[in-house]
């Protein structure tokens, strides 16, 4: 039987995350993420170019749901050494005015130690009130100018001071739009015309753990992938999917013991990389090791 | 809509003077204008007053890619020309044209293959101008029967209805829509559709609207490519809003602007 083979004109963006010291930062290795030129592991129609990869979210204060019982830093550093962690997600919820009003100076402080302390490459979130982001995340670009993290979110209505910071200490930025294709699209354009290029955007497309909306994600993931692969450059960005995030809300993964709710993870993990998802944003070890070993497997490798 | 611009043709007093005087500033910017407009390709053709159009269109070719890599549709209807500028180009290039006749057809297919451009193929042959969706079938079969037999991809041959002015064939116009549609049922793989559009408003005093609307139908008839005015804005606008009502191209509030930034 013949396969039906499909050719596609464009190809998904390379985003790289981390500069190296022969780049500039002090990070040991730097990640890509992107370059695909076909659908999810259609390794016969084309280059998968960079293997989804995973990052460990990590907070400046104790989570609301999954807790470890651990401090951010000392955190990092168990992700980095006993779990190999490739990427870290610092989010800096402690920022937000209900959760411990932390200064801008303070965090571009904890910003500063999690650089001198861990050497993986960087994610860092602000707490999702635009005033204080505003503060707070040009504050943390500055004091980590160089070491080309990528940092977030930007929204529709909140992206100029975030793209501006990005793009003056280079940077890369998370571009968010709220399960919305055409969000999407538009948010992109407005970035890239303030001097942003495209290849420095990774899309959140904003997702719903398993039994929350993942069909609806996964569907706006598909639909801005296609779009991307025929030659849309302004949705031709690798996506950044905060799995953990969405599932831990998830009542049947957090009331049915920690075994289900690690479970509840990965299934959302997994059915989002199917989706197109380059950089996942996890929380649970054991989840992140099931999911590795899965995107191992389909990789062949 | 992949958008063919139509405005490096000699026929244009100032692109005449230009190709005469070999003045390669006025053609580069005419090159640039129309692909920063839209243009996904540009027309080049030398003009009927072109005195030595085999060396003329090699000029035009050469100083049209010193500034754009855009493809190039090397636009005459004498063979010799179209094989001369192709001697020269180094962009990806579109055979405009060959008609039905097959002393043409035995010319020019081999041709496109040899340099692996693609080709457009107009509905017409020596007996004249067709009269209806049944002549304008037949000749497309033709054109594609000639282009299987001599292993060129259907795929890369694009089929021109022969568009009619308005004023002149106003009966005409449905049966063109309706050939746009039925060229795409001669054959699997199908070929692909072109108009030539500005020829449709021919004569009238109100062309700009009438080319807008002729080509937002024939999208809607499936068209894919047409030759046309990129400087005409509006036209561009109609074409990328009828991409986008069609599904094409995924809606934001900047898709206009989106789309030319492509």
């Amino acid at each position: 039987m013949e396969l039906m083979l499909e050719k596609w004109a464009g190809a998904v963006s390379v985003l790289n995350i981390g500069a190296t010291k022969a780049e500039g930062g002090t990070r040991a290795k730097s990640i890509q993420i992107g370059g695909e030129k076909t659908l999810p592991f259609l390794s016969a129609e084309g280059a998968l170019a960079h293997k989804p990869v995973i990052a460990f979210e990590v907070w400046d204060v104790p989570p609301y749901d999954y807790t470890n019982g651990k401090d951010a830093l000392a955190w990092a550093e168990i992700c980095a050494k006993d779990y190999a962690a490739e990427l870290i997600c610092l989010r800096l919820q402690g920022s937000h005015p209900d959760s411990g009003n932390k200064s801008a100076a303070d965090q571009a402080q904890l910003v500063a130690q999690f650089l001198k302390k861990v050497s993986l490459p960087l994610v860092i979130l602000g707490c999702g009130d635009d005033e204080k982001d505003n503060q707070v995340l040009p504050a943390c670009c500055e004091i980590a100018r160089g070491e080309r993290c990528l940092i977030g979110s930007a929204t529709q209505d909140n992206y100029k001071t975030l793209a501006a910071a990005v793009l003056a200490d280079g940077h890369n930025i998370i571009a968010e739009s709220p399960i919305d294709i055409n969000i999407a699209k538009q948010l992109n354009i407005l970035i890239s015309d303030m001097g942003l290029p495209l290849e420095r955007i990774a899309i959140n497309p904003t997702i719903g753990a398993l039994g929350y909306g993942l069909e609806y994600a996964y569907s706006i993931m598909e639909r801005a992938r296609l779009a991307g692969l025929s030659g849309d450059k302004t949705l031709a960005c690798p996506f950044i999917c905060f799995a953990g995030q969405e599932a831990w809300r998830a009542k049947e993964a957090k009331d049915a013991g920690i075994e289900q709710g690690i479970l509840w993870e990965t299934i959302t993990a997994t059915a989002l990389i199917q989706a197109g998802a380059d950089l996942l944003v996890m929380r649970h070890p054991k989840a992140i090791e099931k999911v590795k070993s899965y995107i191992n497997e389909l990789s062949g490798s | 809509m992949f958008i063919i611009g139509e405005l490096i043709n000699g026929m244009y007093a100032n692109v005449g003077r230009a190709i005469k005087e070999k003045n390669k500033e006025i053609i580069q910017k005419c090159a640039l204008e129309q692909v920063n407009s839209g243009a996904d390709a540009l027309d080049v053709n030398c003009g009927p007053a072109s005195r030595n159009p085999l060396s003329d269109i090699q000029w035009l070719v050469e100083t049209i890619q010193e500034v754009t890599d855009k493809p190039l549709a090397l636009d005459s209807s004498k063979i010799e020309v179209i094989e001369s500028g192709l001697k020269v180009v180094k962009n990806k290039a579109i055979i405009n044209s060959t008609t039905a006749d097959s002393q043409k057809l035995e010319k020019l297919i081999p041709l496109a293959k040899k340099h692996q451009a693609k080709l457009i193929g107009l509905t017409i042959s020596s007996k004249g101008i067709p009269q209806n969706k049944d002549q304008r079938l037949e000749l497309a079969a033709a054109i594609i029967a000639a282009c299987i037999d001599n292993d060129f991809s259907v795929e890369n041959l694009y089929l021109d209805p022969i568009v009619l002015p308005v004023n002149v064939a106003q009966a005409q116009m449905k049966e063109i829509l309706e050939s746009i549609k039925e060229f795409k049922i001669i054959s699997d793989p199908c070929p692909k559709t072109i108009v030539g559009l500005s020829n449709v408003s021919q004569g009238t005093n109100t062309r700009s609207l009438i080319n807008r609307t002729f080509m937002v139908m024939a999208a809607a008839c499936g068209l894919d490519a047409a030759i046309l005015d990129p400087l005409d804005s509006e036209l561009i606008d109609a074409a990328i809003t009828a991409d986008l009502i069609l599904n094409k191209q995924i809606y934001c509030d900047s898709y206009l602007q989106a789309y030319r930034k492509k």
